[in-house]
């Protein structure tokens, strides 16, 4: 290995390929990680379209302008696609352009296994939105594909389970790449308790990846069996059990959520500290939090199934398991909060979108404590109170982080500077519309609106009718990240832009130090590791 | 900032509105009309208070650093970080809330799953897309599907207006009738995908499994009518099939009983006596709104490639057996409707589909000829 960087080290930089043909082959960690970010910003769009359809029919009671098979579908098709196609790749992307960087590395450890990453999660999310052209339609059964409904899927069912296995396949070798990365690139004199909190999280991720992604291939493999081949895996006429399927799904889904959630955690650990001109409060403490999540995340599955007919010694271990959770995430947010502390706050954009998912991420965090409550449960279940937690959970936490995130790295990205103006008018338009859109479906799930339908009872109506206007306007605000995004490639404000481009960044982490944009091989020699306490 | 003190007003006005909301039926959950119903409303506002102290703890003094601790007033950032004992104390301290949670809760499920001594059992069938209802003490046995005042309002563009219609998609045909006062034990199941049965006020729900068997139970303190819905995804018309539950003091409970005992009688005897076509093809009308206008839709045109047109049909404008074989066994997602439509309304919707719809066969068939062929039909062929 080390011949190779010798060698590297001998030629003047050889750049990346021209043309369109750079972007298909390309197997650098900076153009593989804007092929993810760019994607994910497209199937964001894709995904919002959907929900726009979903708010549209809702807005209010009675049918005007779907039939229900085809809100199914949506409602559906928006899940995977915001899940699948939007906020993993999304990380994902961040994780290839950033980890190379803040580990003092010139790239991934495995360069051409990242392209084929890169492409696969593309064939897959493409065929995944083929299935809305065939005949029967897109898969109408929800995300989570409970038998025996999956089962009555059309023409659709063995191509949304193949374009599983694709993007499982990716984000396995995705997974792989991080954690080979993490494990042998790291600078020397970086251990891993040097190692700046976006990395730390995303190796717990990848392992996270790497242990439920095959759990998910083989459950929609056993509803690929039962429906052409015969077996039984979720039929008790044949001696199984559809519970069964819930099991190994939700054993795959729980920590699903928590890949989705651990790098917004890293994230927001990267830009509180340097907004608040202050390390970390407890960098080893997010660690072990960070863990002890992530283990926890295994053993909590069936609070998912709290209404299945598991027996009370089960429900009462799953209620248990899942309230213990809050504890190591209650003290990150305390962390986050003592970051603050007597700081000297800045609020640029990315701030202000991180001071968000703080907040309103925890509100997120209080309506799961209440859902872990299993008796409780048994009214809160499938109904909009569910809908209004994991959206809080998602939306101002992942999705919010993700824009501070781009917010954050773009001038680094780029070496331009984006407009704050406009930065922040998408913030408030964003915050404040997000919550008209979700707040509201608390009240609708209390008051008995179950979820997953299209029309509803009059007493609802008011509510929806807000939820869905909020819908609209967040939806519309999202037009000014993309203008953003553009515009920022394309030049700025022209504000010049330095490597460190926010007040003593470089302390913080190591992709400051470089020039911005970074050359195209980032770090050909390793650099001075940043101490622990200035994280 | 204007953030966290929107977020602030929201959670105080729930705190607030909860005493007045509750009849309301719009911002919190209900108390119900059962013991456990009330338990699980007193755990739920327990914690929601829990969490909005620990709210306005940890937002207050955000918004207190976010005011004060920033660079255009002049603070200077201080370097601290690490304290051992701080983070042990902000683990701890939750720990023993979670506990202190914990104990109702475990008293909660422990009183809710306890089925035993119950005074009579009905049994809950899901079905795409109406709920079957068996009182196995006394053998009455009906289907409770979406009101017809619904159902027409319900239909993509019909137009007209939810509001018109009472209880718009919470109302059924025939509601589940139940005494009060008395521990009833519900088993569930379901002919097809899982279906769940939920009653608000009662305080739970529970999902209905195919070949499988769930168990709860309620006793309801005071007379009156309560709505619930379907609650697990279950096809297009999950929205549509909704619960209503009346309970009722003993004695009209008794007489409600006799009353369901005769009627079913009467109808076992309309089942063998002759019926003109006339007839069947007028009482067929209905049965067809109900039980297949909302896949095969009211006109007959069906879902081209989902759900096949029965206008100018070779299947009902075909042999007549070949199609009641096929509505009563049922095709791909179609329902086996042999077990689900009484002899009557069979026979009435199946002469009915031939002779409406734009088709004009002509011909009809009998009660007592659907009669003749379910009772041929092995009762161990049902889901138990």
């Amino acid at each position: 290995m080390s011949a190779v960087v010798a060698e590297h080290d001998d030629h003047h930089d050889h750049g990346p390929a021209k043309g369109l043909l750079r972007w298909v082959i390309t197997t650098n960690h900076k153009d593989i990680g804007t092929l993810y970010l760019l994607f994910a910003l497209a199937m964001f769009f894709v995904g919002g379209a959907m929900a726009m359809v979903i708010r549209a029919e809702l807005f209010e009671p009675g049918m005007q302008f779907v039939n229900p098979q085809f809100f199914n579908s949506m409602t559906t098709m928006h899940a995977l696609v915001m899940v699948f196609g939007a906020v993993m790749p999304a990380f994902v992307g961040l994780a290839n352009w950033m980890i190379p960087m803040m580990i003092g590395a010139p790239d991934m450890a495995l360069p051409r296994m990242n392209n084929m990453s890169f492409w696969m999660l593309v064939a897959g999310v493409l065929l995944l939105a083929s299935t809305l052209f065939m005949e029967g339609g897109a898969p109408a059964s929800g995300w989570t594909l409970y038998p025996p409904l999956v089962l009555q899927t059309g023409k659709a069912l063995p191509f949304a389970i193949f374009s599983v296995h694709l993007l499982g396949i990716s984000s396995i070798m995705g997974a792989i790449n991080i954690i080979a990365t993490i494990f042998n690139m790291r600078a020397p004199g970086m251990t891993l308790m040097k190692m700046p909190m976006f990395v730390w999280t995303w190796l717990i991720t990848a392992f996270l990846l790497i242990a439920i992604m095959p759990v998910f291939a083989g459950a929609v493999t056993m509803l690929l069996t039962d429906r052409f081949f015969d077996t039984s895996f979720f039929d008790a006429a044949g001696g199984g059990d559809p519970v069964l399927y819930q099991h190994i799904f939700w054993f795959f889904g729980h920590p699903e959520v928590y890949v989705m959630i651990l790098p917004t955690f890293g994230v927001a650990s990267t830009i509180i500290p340097v907004f608040a001109r202050k390390p970390l409060f407890g960098y080893s403490s997010m660690v072990y939090a960070t863990s002890a999540i992530a283990f926890l995340s295994f053993i909590v599955w069936a609070h998912h199934m709290f209404t299945v007919g598991m027996p009370i010694a089960g429900e009462l271990y799953f209620m248990y398991a899942t309230m213990l959770i809050a504890i190591p995430t209650g003290v990150k947010v305390f962390n986050w909060t003592a970051t603050m502390w007597k700081g000297s706050m800045t609020f640029e954009t990315p701030m202000l979108f991180s001071i968000a998912f703080v907040v309103l991420f925890t509100m997120g965090g209080f309506t799961g404590l209440m859902m872990s409550v299993a008796p409780v449960d048994f009214q809160y279940h499938d109904t909009y109170f569910i809908v209004a937690h994991f959206h809080y959970t998602l939306v101002p936490a992942s999705v919010f982080i993700l824009m501070a995130a781009g917010y954050f790295w773009l001038p680094k990205w780029t070496g331009h500077m984006y407009d704050e103006r406009i930065g922040r008018l998408h913030f408030w338009l964003s915050v404040i519309s997000v919550n008209v859109l979700f707040f509201p479906q608390h009240f609708l799930g209390l008051a008995g609106m179950p979820r997953r339908i299209p029309d509803y009872a009059v007493q609802f109506a008011d509510w929806n009718m807000i939820s869905s206007i909020g819908g609209f306007i967040f939806g519309a605000s999202q037009l000014l990240f993309l203008y953003i995004v553009i515009h920022t490639i394309k030049g700025g404000t022209g504000e010049k832009v330095t490597g460190e481009v926010w007040e003593d960044a470089a302390k913080h982490s190591l992709e400051w130090t470089l020039p911005s944009p970074p050359p195209y091989h980032s770090f050909t020699t390793p650099p001075t590791v940043i101490p622990t306490e200035h994280i | 900032m204007k953030k966290t003190k929107q977020l602030f007003a929201s959670l105080v006005l729930m705190a607030l509105g909860l005493g007045t909301a509750q009849a309301e039926y719009t911002l919190n959950l209900m108390r119900g009309v059962t013991k456990v119903s009330n338990d699980i409303y007193d755990l739920h506002m327990l914690i929601l208070w829990i969490c909005i102290f620990i709210g306005i703890g940890v937002f207050g003094t955000m918004f207190y650093s976010i005011y004060h601790h920033r660079k255009s007033r002049g603070h200077k950032a201080e370097q601290f970080h690490e304290n051992t004992a701080v983070e042990i104390v902000w683990t701890i301290i939750p720990t023993l809330i979670l506990i202190g949670m914990a104990i109702p809760a475990t008293k909660a499920m422990i009183e809710l799953d306890d089925v035993q001594e119950s005074e009579m059992s009905i049994k809950v069938t899901g079905h795409q897309w109406k709920w079957e209802y068996e009182y196995l003490d006394n053998g009455i046995h009906f289907f409770s599907s979406l009101d017809e005042g619904s159902n027409k309002v319900r239909q993509v563009g019909s137009g007209l207006d939810p509001r018109s219609v009472p209880n718009y998609l919470l109302n059924v045909d025939k509601p589940l009738v139940i005494p009060t006062k008395k521990k009833i034990r519900f088993v569930f199941t379901s002919a097809d995908v899982i279906h769940s049965w939920w009653v608000p006020d009662l305080g739970w729900k529970k999902d209905t499994n195919p070949g499988f068997i769930n168990e709860s139970w309620t006793s309801v303190d005071e007379p009156g009518t309560y709505r619930g819905q379907c609650t697990e995804l279950c096809g297009k018309d999950h929205a549509f099939m909704p619960i209503v539950v009346i309970a009722m003091n003993e004695p009209e409970y008794n007489a409600w009983v006799e009353q369901q005992k005769a009627a079913a009688a009467a109808e076992a005897g309309s089942a063998s006596k002759e019926w003109t076509k006339e007839d069947l093809v007028a009482k067929g009308k209905s049965v067809y709104e109900t039980s297949c206008a909302s896949c095969h839709m009211p006109d007959g045109a069906g879902l081209p490639g989902t759900f096949p047109a029965l206008t100018a049909s070779p299947v009902v404008t075909g042999d007549i057996n070949a199609q009641v074989k096929l509505v009563s066994e049922g095709k791909g997602m179609m329902p086996a409707f042999g077990k689900v439509l009484s002899a009557v309304d069979f026979a009435a919707v199946v002469t009915y589909t031939r002779n409406g719809l734009g088709n004009s066969v002509g011909d009809s068939i009998q009660p007592s000829a659907i009669q003749a062929l379910q009772s041929g039909t092995p009762v161990a062929d049902k889901n138990e």
